[in-house]
Order: C-alpha cells, then sequence, then structure tokens
C-alpha cells in the first residue's frame, strides 16, 4: 500500500481524485480533433493508461490515509462539490482503469473493421465521455453528481451502441430502445434524489446520510427509495428492467460490448451499493425488507429466469447477453443477504465477472473479425482455425460456469458461504441450478467450437487464421487472470471485504 | 433579379444583428438572465437563417462542417481548461483546486476571478452550445433519404 501511494508525485497525488475525471474529459475533446482513427486511438489508449495509474495511486492513497476527499472549486462541503474516494469506490476504479487498458488495447484492430474509417475518431471521442461518466459516477461524493455522470456516460453509450450500424442495422433500434429506457431510469433516479433534497436539504451523500440518521424516516424517505432503486436498477440490468441488454450488448460494436459488459452494469450496482448501505441504513426497516424480498428475490429469478433464456439462444452475444442477467442476479442477491460477508461476495461476483465477460466477448469480438461469426452454430471447429482464442474462450467459459480452478468458483464459493451463514438454504439450491444452467448455455457453446468440424467450402475446410496479437494478449491477459486469482485469491477478495466493511462499518 | 428580394436584403441586415445580441446575452450572463447556452443557440440561430434564405451550400461554406466539428470539441476544451488553470495557478503559494476561480486575478476582495471564471466557462458553453446546434441542423437538412421518395 505503502508502494501505492507513493506512486504519484505530490502535486499529481493531491488533485488526483479530480483528474481521474478531467483527464478522460480532456482527451474526448482532443481525440475529436484528430484527423486520423489511430491518432485518437492513441489518445484514448493514453488516456485510459494514465486512468489506471491514477486509480492505483489512488487505492494506495485509500489504504495508508482512508477515506480521501477533494473540495472542487475550493468550497467545502456540504455545501460545495465533493468528490470522496474510500474502500467502496477505489476497487471499482481499478476495474474501470484495468479493464480500460485491456480493452482499448484490443479496440484497434477491432474497431478498424468494424466502424467507418472517418467515424473512428469521434467513435473513440464518444468512448471517452462514456469513460468519464463512469469514471465521475463511481467517485462522486454528491448524489447530483451521480445523477449528471450517470447521464453523461448514458448518452454516449447510446451513441457508442449505435455505432455498431455498421455490421447490423438492428444497432439503431436497440440503441433506441436503450435510450428510451436509459432515461426513464434516470428520470426516476433524478426524482429519488429530488425527494431525499427535499427531505434533507442536502445533496451530499455523506451529508445525508447524516441528517437522516437524525430526523428518520417518512413517506418521502421511502418514496425516493423506491425511486432510486428503480432508475439505478434500470441501470445496472437488475432483473424485470433488464430488457434494453440483451440487444445493446448483441448489436453494439464488438469493443463496446467487451467495455460495457466489464465496467457499466458494474459501476451503476456500485451506485446502488452506495445509495442504499451508505445513505439508507441497512437497520431501518423499509430497508432491511427490501433486501429480503426485493433484491433477493429479484436476483434469484434472476439466476433462473435469465440463464433459461440464455439456453435457448442462437446469437452468440445475446446468449452472454442473457448469462450477464444471471451474473447480476447472483450480485443482487449478495446484496440481498444484507450482511457484509454477503455484500462482500457481491462485490467480488463484480469483480471476477468483469474478467470472465471481458475474456469471453473479447473472444467472440476475435472469431467475428477473422470469420464473421455471430451465431452459435457457426461457432463451429474454432477450436480448430483459431485455437489461442477458443482456448481463452473456453477458460473464461468455465469460469463462468463456476469450475474450480477458475475465479467463477471462488465467487460462487463465497455466495454459498454468506448465503449459509444467513441460513438461506433456498439460495444455495437456488445457486446449484444456476450453475447448471450456465454449464448447460456454456457446453453449446463449447460443443460447438471443439467438437464438430470447422465448415468446408467447395471441399475445402477453413485454414486456421490467429486473431491479431492486439486482440489476443487482452484476451489471453483476462483468460489467466481467471485462474491466477482462484490461487491467488487475496487481492480481490481483500480489496471486496475491505469494501464492504466500509459501507457496512464492521457491522 | 434573384427572388424573395425583401428577405435577402432584410436577413442581410439582421444577421449581424442577431450575432451581437447573442454576444450581449453572453456577456451579461453572469449579472442577469442569459448566458453560453442561450448565446449559443442566438449565434447559431443566425447562421440557420442565413441556410434558409441563401441556401445549405453556402451556409456550409460560410461555416463548413469540419469547422462545427472542431468548435464543439474546443468549446470542451475551453470549459475544462479554466477549470484546469486554476491548478497550475497558485495563489498565495497554497494549492488551489480545480475549478477555483479565484486565482484568475489577484483582486481577492470582490472575487474578481469568479467573474473571469464564469465568462471563460460560458465562453466554451457558447462555443459547444453553437457548434453542436450547427451540427444537428447539417445533419437534418443534409439529409438523404435511404429510399428516394419515387421508389416507395
Amino acid at each position: 500500500m505503502d508502494m501505492l501511494a507513493s506512486l504519484l508525485p505530490a502535486g499529481v497525488a493531491y488533485h488526483a481524485p479530480v483528474l481521474i475525471v478531467i483527464v478522460p474529459l480532456i482527451a474526448a475533446a482532443l481525440a475529436a480533433f484528430m484527423p486520423k482513427g489511430v491518432w485518437a486511438w492513441g489518445v484514448a489508449m493514453a488516456t485510459s493508461v494514465i486512468v489506471a495509474i491514477l486509480a492505483f495511486g489512488l487505492l494506495g492513497q485509500v489504504g495508508v490515509h482512508g477515506a480521501v476527499s477533494y473540495d472542487v472549486g475550493g468550497w467545502a462541503p456540504p455545501h460545495g462539490i465533493e468528490i470522496r474516494l474510500d474502500n467502496l469506490n477505489v476497487p471499482i476504479l481499478i476495474l474501470l482503469g484495468v479493464l480500460g487498458v485491456l480493452s482499448l488495447v484490443y479496440a484497434l484492430p477491432s474497431v478498424a473493421d468494424e466502424i467507418a474509417r472517418k467515424q473512428q475518431a469521434l467513435f473513440y471521442s464518444a468512448f471517452l465521455v462514456c469513460f468519464a461518466g463512469l469514471i465521475g459516477v463511481t467517485v462522486a461524493g454528491d448524489a447530483f453528481n451521480v445523477f449528471v455522470f450517470l447521464e453523461i456516460s448514458s448518452i454516449a453509450t447510446y451513441t457508442i451502441i449505435a455505432m455498431g450500424v455498421g455490421k447490423d442495422r438492428r444497432a439503431l433500434t436497440a440503441s433506441y430502445n436503450y435510450l428510451v429506457l436509459g432515461t426513464i431510469g434516470a428520470t426516476f433516479f433524478v426524482i429519488g434524489v429530488g425527494f431525499l433534497y427535499m427531505a434533507t436539504g442536502t445533496l451530499n451523500m455523506a451529508d445525508m446520510a447524516a441528517v437522516l440518521e437524525q430526523n428518520g424516516h417518512n413517506r418521502v424517505t421511502q418514496a425516493a427509495f423506491a425511486f432510486i432503486v428503480v432508475g439505478l436498477g434500470l441501470k445496472a440490468a437488475m432483473f424485470p428492467l433488464h430488457v434494453w441488454l440483451p440487444n445493446a450488448y448483441a448489436f453494439a460494436p464488438n469493443f463496446v460490448t467487451v467495455f460495457l459488459a466489464s465496467t457499466a452494469t458494474k459501476v451503476a450496482f456500485y451506485a446502488l451499493v452506495r445509495f442504499v448501505f451508505s445513505i439508507f441504513h441497512p437497520e431501518v426497516a423499509f430497508v432491511s425488507m427490501s433486501f429480503t424480498w426485493l433484491f433477493a428475490v429479484v436476483g434469484v429469478v434472476a439466476m433462473m429466469v435469465a440463464s433459461v433464456q440464455a439456453v435457448f439462444q442462437t446469437d452468440a452475444r445475446r446468449l452472454l447477453a442473457y448469462s450477464s442477467v444471471a451474473q447480476v442476479g447472483y450480485m443482487m442477491l449478495g446484496l440481498g443477504m444484507g450482511t457484509a460477508a454477503g455484500l462482500s461476495a457481491g462485490l467480488l461476483h463484480l469483480m471476477n465477472h468483469a474478467l470472465m465477460k471481458g475474456a469471453l466477448f473479447m473472444a467472440l469480438g476475435a472469431f467475428a473479425l477473422n470469420f464473421g461469426v455471430r451465431q452459435v452454430k457457426d461457432l463451429a471447429g474454432l477450436g480448430k482455425t483459431m485455437p489461442a482464442s477458443a482456448m481463452a474462450f473456453t477458460v473464461a467459459g468455465l469460469s463462468l460456469v463456476g469450475v474450480p480452478l477458475t475465479v467463477g468458483f471462488t465467487s460462487k464459493w463465497y455466495l454459498v458461504t454468506a448465503a449459509l451463514e444467513r441460513g438461506w438454504w433456498w439460495a444455495v439450491a437456488a445457486l446449484m441450478i444456476s450453475s447448471l444452467l450456465a454449464l448447460a448455455y456454456v457446453a453449446r457453446l463449447l460443443a460447438a467450437i471443439w467438437m464438430e468440424n470447422a465448415p468446408s467450402h467447395h471441399g475445402e475446410a477453413a485454414q486456421r487464421r490467429l486473431a491479431p496479437w492486439m486482440m489476443m494478449v487482452p484476451m489471453v491477459i483476462l483468460a489467466a487472470a481467471n485462474v491466477y486469482f482462484f490461487f491467488h485469491a487475496d487481492p480481490l477478495v481483500g480489496l471486496a471485504r475491505a469494501a464492504a466493511d466500509a459501507v457496512m462499518g464492521g457491522r | 433579379m434573384s427572388p424573395h428580394l425583401i428577405l435577402r436584403i432584410v436577413s442581410k441586415l439582421l444577421i449581424p444583428l442577431i450575432v451581437v445580441f447573442g454576444f450581449y446575452v453572453h456577456f451579461h450572463g453572469d449579472f442577469g438572465p442569459g448566458g453560453g447556452f442561450q448565446a449559443g443557440v442566438i449565434i447559431a440561430v443566425a447562421v440557420i437563417l442565413y441556410a434558409l434564405i441563401f441556401g445549405m451550400d453556402e451556409a456550409r461554406r460560410a461555416v463548413p462542417p469540419v469547422a462545427v466539428r472542431y468548435g464543439a470539441a474546443l468549446g470542451v476544451l475551453i470549459y475544462v481548461g479554466t477549470g484546469v488553470l486554476t491548478l497550475f495557478m497558485n495563489g498565495a503559494g497554497e494549492p488551489l483546486n480545480f475549478l477555483d476561480y479565484d486565482a484568475l486575478h489577484p483582486d481577492q476582495s470582490h472575487h474578481t476571478g469568479q467573474h473571469y471564471g464564469i465568462l471563460l466557462v460560458e465562453l466554451g458553453v457558447l462555443t459547444t452550445v453553437t457548434s453542436v446546434m450547427l451540427a444537428i441542423f447539417y445533419a437534418f437538412a443534409g439529409r438523404v433519404p435511404d429510399i428516394k421518395d419515387e421508389d416507395w
């Protein structure tokens, strides 16, 4: 931790909490100036590396000094805008930084293939706006700025999803659907924040929590809770509000799917945890009731229904998108346990899921680049024609099922332990059934890849054609991380536990 | 003789005034109603009026789409740059935070720096809003239908 804390020079370290937001924002404007897509990619790449370094520096600072607070404009909170970092949001920043770097390395060949040449610079610009927005949601210390950054990231997301139009026109309707639903979600969220402001007279999240603890709850704060849960639940793809997600992931450019699947819903989930645990107290009657009867139930239903839906998909990316909805269900179940163990298991699964889905979508993107593969049945024989990508896909797929020796097993283990601690046998049963369903849909993909023969064209079997190294390297790193963090689980488990303790206060 | 003579002459007279009024709204923004958003729209309206009267090609020659794209990005840079500038201007030896506009002017008792700060930020807003309004207008006005009307 000390080493990480001294990673940044003193001047930069002091301003790091705000630099991590404004560097991508400035870079977005710079990328729009770039005449060539490659240059804009360079800007984006450099930005993501800076963000990753800043995130690790901030991890060190939080580890050494505890929560870090930055007064924007020199106005002290609660009146001024505060940027606040603690053990809960720093892991999310690390996730954003690391997956930003990896997915941008992957982006160059993928985007060159999928986006029209003269739109590439603007595409990277929109991506950087989305990146800045997601980081902003994570670091903001007041509720209104969470909303503002949520909108910034969402609007940029609608754009970059719609850029999938070059390969499939359905990207437009997918993006439009997401736009309509996302806007409704954001509206619900801001109505909730408005109610909270009415009840507490403050927008600073720490101050809100203090005022609520002092004044107690009433109908207004209950309504606020309901609006905020629906609004953020929609962004996080909580089960009945997930309908935007499968099409958005299936028709977006591959790089966008990789990035969004491993970060966007995670950031929304973080915001939900922040509101439900830090601002509303988990011991307040209606909040603790919502854990058992809303989050846990919705989580279990998602694990079942979305997994069954995934089994019957024909489009490979849609299949994985439904699986993402199911995985969000695991996180919601962890949250719904309302214990430090449950929450930390949910957060651990959040990080592990980013590793698995990142690798899986990267491999699908590589298949799409070389052979134009989109359907499950077209995956046939890729084990022979693209062995390395197929191996990475297999490892991440097994991790998704929760096979031992992969991180999927670790997070499911912690979830089961937390459920048993709570005495929730039905949750353990649900986890088992859902894992079997995951096995069913992953087996469909793997069977096509390894068991079937490569399609032949005029009697000539398809030739081996490896993915470009820029796609291969991040994919293999993520797949290796899936195994590495099983044997060295401590860093991630430690981050998740510290995050849970930060909001539960050791309860 | 070109048609619509009165429209052409009157709008030629009006367009500079509209732009001046836009800047008036901008510079008045920190004391009263107005600001970068409104001023940006008013200035964009001047160009849109020009396009309506003299045609899209003339408007594109006056304000090229490339300039619109760069303008949108430039506005964001001015906007963020104002905040970043304060990071580098250490007031009385103490580190100042992002967006601490007091750094922009030594007169601390009247907070003149805060006025400068908001004017600069609004200038960024004005540049971006003007550009984006024009970008939207160009995109709609220059849209070629996917299916020609005769093919329906």
